[in-house]
């Protein structure tokens, strides 16, 4: 009976972004990264390592992909320098330019 | 070699679970269940069983604790009572909605509020619809037994079995029991070698978030909707009463021991009148019969031992030839009636059998059910209008 011609037997999914659609939407608070703040090292990465959604590239500078970033605030209240600040509203860029 | 010890149902429970070379084990103690949870974790102390004792803080943390080994594909154990299992119950649908073969032994209480310690079934019967198969037992041997049963009958159809019987009348009550030789468990129950679901290299998320309508996944596989998994789930459950039946053959041709599959009957060949019940309180009713017969009511009894799947169709056919049906239950669906005679009562009404048919609770929180009372109750039964009604309720609210 254990046999899946009828189908699966449960719910199951490889990890994947998107696999949920595109989360970004939900977002109401954006992260915005100092990348002057930022330590630019990857001894720190504490932004990347406790983000939940994984959306943030290990690479210096470091990106956010906004298409899935729930916009939880985590990465801002984990970062030791406070480089990372979450502004109101569902912005389309994690890192707007500086004017 | 089989061994005769002169043991407790939960002995009976601890020594069936170490046979089946369970390998990991969860469980927070509660009476009446906790000498299960003690022998175990002897067993494990003295080395004598290889297996993970978790000394888990709930009965929540228990369950999510072997839904979890047994993804991983460990042979899981636990056991509770009441409250306890009633704390486990939205890990009990997790178990089953994961399709994991998890045996849990039920040593069954009443529930609190008030609390009592003593006998009842509701609160196995509270679990009813969680997605378990549950069998019910009337004696300690049934309940070595069905044990081992249980892990090939979940193992094989992937879905959670329950194995349900008596507070103290049998959890703590010794009676000699044959205890099989390891050799003839192993040849009866080779290792379970999991569903290789969670390997370091293969990452899957299990139990994801899913819509009601089927839809591709990121990788554009076409993920089940939510209502297909419940419809397999429900599928594979009714067809599992083919597999507790031959499960109980099986079990009979290896160990020269069978216990009736779904269902047992007592003197039922020239019956007019059955009695119908679970546990040892359907083995209390079989010295009710021989009472009834010796006032010339010729009466048998039907034990359920299968109650999830409900094995309808066999019983309606048990049930075909008899004039009267009454069922004795320690359970009541508040507002309505037990729910072993709603559920009897719908499934002869849809054999087309239509029998004088009543239905009567008993031995609620430990209450004893003596055989004269049975007698009486059916006697009433039998010979004036059929109803719904309690047994043995005393005092104002009488």
């Amino acid at each position: 009976m254990a046999e899946t011609t009828k189908g699966p037997l449960f719910a199951e999914s490889g990890p994947a972004p998107g696999e949920a659609g595109r989360t970004g939407d939900w977002r109401s608070h954006t992260p915005v990264i100092d990348h002057e703040k930022c330590s630019q090292k990857d001894t720190c990465l504490l932004c990347w390592l406790y983000c939940p959604d994984g959306v943030i590239t290990p690479d210096f500078p470091l990106e956010i992909d906004v298409e899935y970033c729930k916009g939880c605030g985590v990465c801002a209240e984990e970062c030791p320098r406070n480089a990372i600040t979450m502004i109101e509203g569902r912005k389309t860029s994690a890192s707007p330019k500086r004017s | 070699m089989s061994d005769i010890k002169i043991i407790t149902a939960n002995e009976a429970a601890a020594e069936a679970a170490a046979l089946c070379r369970v390998q990991v084990i969860a469980a927070y103690p509660i009476t009446p269940q906790t000498p299960v949870t003690e022998e175990l974790a002897a067993m494990v102390e003295r080395g004598d069983l290889k297996a993970e004792y978790l000394t888990v803080e709930s009965e929540h943390s228990a369950m999510a604790s072997i839904v979890g080994a047994s993804q991983v594909g460990a042979r899981v154990f636990t056991a509770s009572s009441a409250n306890g299992l009633l704390y486990m119950h939205e890990m009990l649908h997790w178990a089953a909605g994961s399709r994991l073969p998890v045996v849990l032994a039920c040593v069954n209480r009443g529930v609190g509020a008030p609390w009592t310690i003593l006998n009842d079934q509701q609160d196995s019967i509270a679990q009813r619809d969680t997605g378990w198969i549950q069998l019910y037992c009337r004696n300690n041997q049934e309940v070595l037994d069905t044990i081992i049963q249980a892990y090939r009958i979940a193992e094989q159809t992937l879905i959670p079995v329950m194995v349900c019987y008596d507070g103290f009348v049998l959890s703590h009550t010794n009676m000699p029991v044959e205890v099989p030789s390891q050799a003839d468990v192993d040849r009866f129950l080779p290792p379970w070698q999991g569903q290789g679901l969670l390997e370091p290299e293969h990452f899957v998320n299990l139990n994801p978030l899913i819509l009601s309508e089927p839809r591709p996944d990121a990788q554009g596989n076409l993920m089940p909707g939510y209502m297909e998994l419940r419809h397999r789930l429900h599928e594979d459950i009714l067809a599992s009463l083919a597999v507790i039946q031959q499960t109980d053959y099986e079990f009979q041709q290896a160990f020269g021991r069978g216990w009736g599959g779904l269902l047992w009957g007592y003197r039922m060949d020239d019956a007019e009148h059955a009695l119908v019940s679970m546990g040892s309180l359907a083995l209390e009713a079989t010295g009710a019969a021989d009472s009834l017969r010796t006032q010339g009511l010729r009466t048998g009894v039907i034990g359920v031992r299968a109650y999830r799947p409900f094995p309808a169709r066999a019983l309606a056919q048990a049930l075909a030839r008899v004039k009267t049906v009454t069922v004795f239950e320690k359970d009541v669906s508040y507002g309505y009636a037990g729910a072993l005679a709603t559920d009897l009562k719908a499934a002869l009404f849809d054999a087309g059998i239509s029998v004088k048919f009543s239905g009567f609770v008993a031995g609620l929180g430990g209450r004893d059910v003596a055989a004269d009372q049975i007698v009486q109750a059916a006697t009433d039964a039998i010979l004036n209008e059929p109803r719904y009604g309690w047994v043995d309720v005393r005092g104002a609210s009488a």
